[in-house]
């Protein structure tokens, strides 16, 4: 119940700061400073612009994430979806490539993308028309799509034609004004997610089944809907993600995109969103992604942990960054 | 109802008839039936090996027609448990061709289908107790990491900085290591970061850029495997780093020996630990009932550095790895 009343919280808030969403901010501020002090080279550009870029995926797919989780569900499958549609975008792209030349490339991300959706759509109607539980369906489903990229890559590796390769590379390696394209790719989703979350029927549907979904289908709003399209929303996403990819290896491989569930689910939890549902936090989750890639830079550029201990201190981090959350919400 | 329940017993006793029949006539030209069990292709170098056991067995089973070859899958070490208690279960083993996926957990299970008389060969990761084995045939893991490691130091005249990536912790990992810092150890090289990057691509480029950005000059790279080499090479790319002078990689893998042909001046060799030797193991094992060569012992394949003269050995051009 007592999410049902943070939801219906806004009017009183009104103007006054609210710490629990600057949370997961301040903890992304004090892990920078971190950086800073162990490393000069930390602030270097290069390193900045590396580390954003690399943790576009997560925070691409954790957008996406916000939409399942605050309406109450979760997807195991999104790290076996993405290498999935990026094999079925490899090959896409390769089978045109002979024909219509570099137009393969915005034609094999279109493939992505309705590939995607589709995934996300079939994960959602299997929850919501068969009526079981999103944890499961997604267990089936991870297994599912990392079987079928282990097959289509026949357990070696999937490339991209390498005409292809060059016009391509510029997705993840180019920039525009010094900004490398999948952080602004990522911007630009967490945009209009933000928009769909925060501005829209939809949106406040999606919290509300998350909150309560007896309340929210006995004031008419059709809660299977809402949650198949947040499946939808996720798969869309995670297509996304591949599309920015591909370029950077060129290859989709039976190990792509391996445990980034849990990184995402991470990322959109450090973020603010609740895991049972029923409250959003869209930039809160692109905060996280940003916190757990910049946590595994400064690991390495530290000399102070054994290489055995790193993950061990990567885990405390996540859990201090999460006490922290729960005490500043808690003023 | 009746009816249709009448007929789907019609059909399965035919089905189950027609199985026993072939079964019958098949055990009667096939005298000997080997198993191989091995880990599932879920990354390159299982891909690799999964290609030459499937292809093994078409060779075998072409060449020796009284030999039964069954080739079964496992995705992690429980998975493969049981896949030999379904096997032994089933079948009359003659032979077992193991590669474990892990040396302690397989032990047990594979001393229980010994117990029944099969040949017993392990593949590269030895079990526990060696005595259980008729044969073993593994890859030189030390001499990966050294022989690497002494072409290094040999190039880069006894002295520099470099840096290592880790594959997962296993003993596989640790011998390539320790083979490989023993001989560095030796020399002024010194060693500035070393860290795991889980033989993933993805890993190795996230890695990569991370050291490029800590440290201004590396001479060179040693990514202890192909997989995590292909990330490396792009992040230096990327960086636009010419200080780099070699990153060296081993394993054998497809794409890496194309280089290695080719001449590439920062990627001039490779160290073999052939996925096929999965298929060296089948065959001795098959000489074994099919050729008069007794097969008992231990056999290390040679670690030697695959080079442009003599990289078509290692080259196959069909495996996916």
């Amino acid at each position: 119940m007592s999410s049902a009343e943070r939801a219906a919280g806004p009017q009183s808030e009104g103007f006054k700061i609210r710490w629990g969403d600057l949370a997961p901010f301040i903890a992304l501020a004090m892990i920078v400073l971190l950086g800073v002090l162990i490393n000069s080279n930390f602030m270097s550009g290069n390193n900045i612009l590396n580390v954003m870029t690399r943790s576009a995926f997560i925070a691409i797919i954790g957008v996406g994430a916000t939409f399942v989780i605050a309406t109450g569900g979760l997807d195991l499958s999104v790290g076996s979806m993405m290498a999935f549609v990026t094999g079925i975008m490899i090959m896409a792209m390769n089978a045109m490539a002979p024909a219509i030349g570099v137009w393969a490339i915005p034609a094999g991300a279109l493939v992505a993308l309705v590939v995607g959706s589709l995934c996300g759509l079939m994960n959602g109607m299997i929850i919501t028309v068969g009526r079981i539980e999103p944890f499961i369906v997604t267990l089936g489903t991870m297994g599912i799509f990392r079987a079928f990229i282990t097959f289509m890559s026949d357990g070696g590796s999937l490339s991209i034609d390498r005409s292809l390769r060059s016009a391509y590379r510029p997705v993840y390696f180019g920039d525009f004004l010094g900004i490398p394209y999948p952080v602004l790719i990522t911007i630009v989703i967490a945009l209009v997610g933000a928009f769909l979350l925060y501005r829209t029927k939809y949106g406040r549907r999606v919290t509300a089944v998350g909150s309560n979904a007896d309340v929210a289908r006995f004031s008419g709003v059709h809660v299977g809907r809402v949650r198949t399209l947040a499946f939808v929303i996720q798969g869309f996403c995670v297509a996304v993600a591949a599309i920015c990819y591909v370029p950077r290896l060129g290859a989709a491989t039976p190990t792509t995109g391996q445990l980034w569930e849990l990184q995402v689910i991470t990322a959109v939890v450090i973020g603010g969103t609740l895991l049972r549902g029923g409250k959003a936090h869209i930039w809160g989750t692109v905060a996280g992604a940003l916190i757990l890639e910049i946590i595994a830079n400064v690991m390495v550029l530290s000399d102070m942990v054994s290489e055995y201990l790193v993950a061990a201190v990567q885990g405390a981090i996540i859990i201090i960054a999460m006490l922290a959350h729960r005490f500043t919400k808690a003023r | 109802m009746k009816t249709r329940h009448q007929g789907v017993a019609t059909l399965s006793a035919a089905v189950v008839a027609g199985l026993l029949a072939a079964t019958a006539a098949q055990a009667q030209d096939k005298e000997f039936t080997i198993a191989v069990s091995i880990p599932a292709a879920t990354h390159g170098w299982t891909g690799g090996v999964v290609y030459h056991a499937q292809e093994a067995e078409k060779q075998l089973e072409a060449a020796f027609p009284n030999i039964d070859v069954i080739v079964s899958t496992a995705s992690s070490a429980t998975a493969q448990v049981s896949s030999l208690e379904d096997l032994s279960a089933t079948n009359e083993l003659d032979a077992l061709v193991i590669l474990p996926f892990t040396s302690e957990e397989l032990t047990g299970p594979v001393e229980q289908v010994a117990s029944n008389g099969t040949f017993i060969t392990v593949v590269d990761r030895g079990l526990a107790d060696p005595s259980i084995q008729d044969l073993y045939v593994a890859g030189d893991n030390i001499a990966v990491g050294a022989n690497t490691a002494k072409w290094l130091v040999d190039k880069l005249g006894g002295e520099g900085e470099i840096v290592v990536l880790r594959g997962i912790p296993t003993v596989i990992d640790d011998e390539r290591i320790k083979g490989f810092r023993d001989v560095i150890d030796e020399t002024d090289i010194e060693i500035l970061d070393i860290q795991y990057a889980n033989w993933n691509q993805d890993e190795a480029f996230t890695l990569m850029q991370d050291y490029l950005a800590r440290y201004p000059n590396i001479d060179a790279v040693w990514a202890n495997d192909d997989d995590m080499l292909l990330g490396v090479l792009e992040a230096v790319d990327e960086a636009g780093r010419d200080d780099i002078k070699y990153a060296l990689g081993g394993n054998g893998m497809k794409q890496v020996i194309e280089m290695v042909k080719a001449g590439d001046e920062r990627t001039p060799i490779s160290t073999p630990y052939p996925p096929s030797m999965i298929a060296s193991a089948m065959y001795m094992t098959a000489a074994q009932f099919a050729g008069q060569a007794p097969m008992r012992g231990s056999f290390k394949l040679d670690a030697p550095l695959i080079t442009p003269e003599n990289a078509d050995q290692f080259y196959f051009p069909d495996s996916p790895f």
